[in-house]
């Protein structure tokens, strides 16, 4: 019976046809001067959308710009809006969506360790060595794996860790990039 | 030392010298002690203390709006700069060229918790275009000029500079506002050709069209206003306006349908509701225009012309959307137009006039007139009348009276109206005539007030008095905060809760404490003597307008409900007030 006070873009919005949500990764050229990530991530608390992974780096020091990839999801209203939001922000150059221009490529590097004895720990390593995961540390009782891929399969590594001793996980989150010999604009 | 060495506080003084600046409102404090010295030996700069420092965002707006420039405040740190908050979110909202000036602590001391600390770039970011924290004094002159950029760039807005205090008194190289522009930030002005000839191709087949203008228009600048009417002239579509846009087309206009949306008249949103093409200018399909959404003009074809990609798709879809400037905008179209000689499909423009002039004759401002007790939309009815033929400004705070002043008062020129749309700030019509009155020291500044709206920001007749500012503050006063009395009695049960004021002060009394002239009517029959005594009081006046104390503002869209579902005065007795808005409607705003 509360379904007209579901959250949408307008308190106006009354509408109960759900339109399908879309995840999109969307690289951002900005000026890296302080508070420029708070003022991106200010934009999608303050706006209610969602973040699902980003990450920043300074990529061209001398000139201090700085490349975020961020995934967010939504209906394609509402990633149009965020594009729009983005793009208007003063200290952002550019916005692309690689999930619309199609051809890109999507990584993110995750940390995993896993700790174990005996069948379970020559199993972990034999995991590793299908999914191609570098062993970066080593003890007598754990390993460090170092993985990279698309976020799918650092999942599906992640979850094959689980019984095996899986104790902590740290991830890069997503960078994305454009095939092809075009760059981004900047 | 080269000529261009100079202190932090100086190169504030000379920036805003160089960026023609001749006002500032602002209010003193320990973290721009160094600035308020430079002010204190210099007279290019004129400086107007307020009593508060929301008074002197809101002061700072009121004289942007009436002049187009950009206008400037200076606060202190921490209290200084939240107090400013207000003012900054409603200029943003409305689209307001503002450069805010903050102290801050030194920086040795940022992030210390000291004395009259806080994050001020923290606490401004959502509520501005954009921010800055100057850290090097040889950055300041640069971030200065590029804050008064981006702030009158674009789609205008506010924009906060704050400077600590070490960077003030600190020595660097002074560099001009020439060629500094961001350097990346370039708004588009001008259209697509593609997405022009597109507008004017579908505006051909037009056989239903409107013009849905707003504040856009106005912040274009004069020019747009013109090329407005130049367009409405040629092509005879009929024009509607936002509460922003009130001014760009005059209302005596013959193509005049008057102000659409919540309280907007009758005709407007009908035609919006029935037209086949819409033709929205620098407007936003805000949710007080559009009504229900997913019932919102449900027939037409929709050209967006606005210079901020963001505000297209934002809530309604459009068929042609155009990014940009207003006036570069109407300037291709009419190019095109008259290229291409078209011409409407005069039979179906006739009809949909015929219709129109139906819609017109409901004559839905109409109200029952009272011998005894003055009815607020006859004050201001009566005010217009005895104004009009002067050079008038009207600010005016938030609630009921806004809207009678927006239905009642006849706009003929553009910057003539001052009001708070987006953020619905009362207390923003008092400070805002202060600016007015700075920025056009001759001309007839009234702020149509309300008795609730008004005690917010009253300390600002204390700013008014000291600077010989004569504003007139017209208080249509009925003890209530009126729209939220409307609203509790159309959707909580005519449950009163706290809307009622049951101690006000003597607003004569109160005049006079302040030092300048009360005067009060309570029967029609001295309406009129009293504002024309108003009028010609060359000091600032408070004027105490007793109105008809349970009067509510029609016609309304109900929340939840389509354009065409308007209730018009005359529908609603008093005791089915409660019964208009359904369930669904009351959980909206």
């Amino acid at each position: 019976m509360n379904a007209h006070l579901q959250p949408s873009g307008s308190a106006y919005f009354i509408d109960n046809a759900k339109p399908l949500v879309e995840t999109h990764t969307l690289a951002v050229v900005v000026d890296n001067e302080p508070g420029v990530l708070a003022r991106v991530i200010g934009l999608f608390s303050g706006r209610g959308y969602n973040i699902e992974s980003l990450t920043v780096s300074e990529t061209q020091h001398e000139k201090h710009v700085s490349r975020i990839t961020i995934v967010t999801s939504g209906t394609p209203v509402v990633i149009e809006q965020i594009k729009n939001q983005l793009g208007r922000m003063v200290p952002v150059h550019s916005v692309a969506d690689l999930t619309v221009q199609g051809n890109s490529i999507a990584r993110e590097l995750a940390m995993v360790k896993v700790a174990g004895t005996g069948e379970k720990r020559v199993e972990a390593l034999r995991l590793a060595d299908a999914f191609r995961a570098r062993v970066i540390d080593a003890g007598t009782q754990s390993f460090i794996f170092e993985i990279t891929g698309k976020s799918d399969k650092v999942e599906q590594f992640i979850s094959l860790m689980v019984p095996l001793g899986l104790v902590e996980v740290a991830r890069t989150g997503v960078a994305g990039i454009t095939r092809g010999v075009e760059g981004m604009k900047v | 030392m080269a000529t261009n060495e100079m202190t932090g506080a100086e190169m504030v003084l000379k920036a805003l010298q160089d960026q023609g600046v001749d006002t500032v409102f602002g209010y003193p404090g320990g973290a721009v002690l160094p600035i308020y010295d430079e002010i204190f030996q210099q007279e290019k700069v004129e400086h107007i203390l307020v009593r508060h420092e929301q008074g002197a965002t809101h002061a700072a707006e009121g004289y942007a709006r009436s002049t187009g420039k950009c206008g400037v405040v200076l606060v202190t740190s921490g209290p200084g700069a939240t107090n400013a908050v207000t003012g900054l979110t409603d200029a943003l909202l409305d689209s307001i060229p503002m450069v805010c000036i903050t102290g801050q602590v030194p920086t040795h001391l940022i992030g210390s918790d000291a004395f009259q600390e806080c994050d001020t770039v923290g606490i401004t970011r959502p509520c501005t275009k954009h921010n800055y924290l100057v850290k090097d004094v040889n950055d300041l002159a640069r971030i200065l000029h590029e804050a008064f950029f981006v702030a009158t760039h674009g789609r205008p807005g506010p924009v906060v500079v704050d400077i600590p205090k070490d960077v003030q008194f600190a020595k660097g190289r002074y560099v001009g506002p020439k060629n500094i522009e961001h350097k990346t930030y370039r708004p588009q002005v001008k259209a697509d050709q593609n997405a022009i000839r597109a507008a004017v191709d579908l505006i051909a087949t037009a056989k239903r069209p409107i013009l849905y203008t707003g504040g856009g228009v106005i912040n274009s600048g004069p020019t747009a206003s013109k090329l407005l009417r130049d367009f409405v002239e040629m092509t005879n579509i009929p024009i509607t306006s936002t509460l922003m846009g009130l001014g760009a087309y005059p209302a005596s206009g013959k193509n005049w349908l008057g102000m659409l949306g919540m309280h907007g008249m009758y005709e407007a949103n009908m035609a919006m509701h029935d037209c086949d093409v819409m033709i929205c200018v620098g407007a936003r399909f805000d949710d007080r225009i559009t009504g229900r959404l997913n019932a919102f003009s449900p027939n037409s074809k929709k050209i967006h012309i606005d210079i901020d990609p963001s505000s297209i798709n934002k809530t309604v879809r459009v068929d042609i959307p155009v990014v940009a400037d207003v006036a570069h905008a109407l300037e291709d179209m009419i190019r095109v137009w008259k290229s291409k000689s078209i011409s409407l499909d005069k039979k179906a423009l006739d009809a949909w006039w015929k219709q129109l002039n139906g819609w017109r004759a409901r004559d839905c401002l109409k109200y029952k007139q009272n011998a005894d007790v003055i009815m607020p939309q006859y004050a201001v009815e009566r005010l217009y009348e005895l104004t009009k033929k002067k050079n008038t400004y009207i600010t005016t705070e938030v609630g009921q009276h806004q809207m009678w002043a927006a239905q009642f008062y006849r706009f003929e020129e553009p910057n003539r109206w001052m009001t708070s749309g987006g953020l619905g700030t009362m207390g923003y019509g008092l400070p805002a005539a202060v600016g007015v009155q700075q920025a056009h020291p001759d001309a007839l500044v009234i702020d149509i007030a309300g008795d609730a709206s008004v005690l917010m920001t009253m300390q600002e007749m204390s700013t008014a008095i000291q600077f010989n500012l004569p504003i007139k503050v017209f208080i249509l006063n009925n003890q209530y905060m009126g729209m939220v009395r409307q609203w509790q009695q159309l959707l909580h049960g005519n449950r009163l809760s706290h809307s009622y004021t049951e101690a006000l002060p003597d607003f004569v009394k109160l005049a006079e404490a302040y030092g300048c002239v009360g005067i009060r009517a309570t029967k029609p029959s001295e309406l009129d003597d009293a504002i024309k005594e108003m009028i010609k009081t060359p000091h600032p006046v408070i004027f105490d307008c007793r109105v008809a104390a349970l009067t509510n503002c029609f016609p309304m869209i109900p929340s939840g409900k389509a354009h065409n579902e308007m209730i018009l005065g005359e529908d609603v007795a008093d005791e089915d007030v409660g019964s208009v808005i359904d369930s669904k409607g009351k959980m909206l705003v």
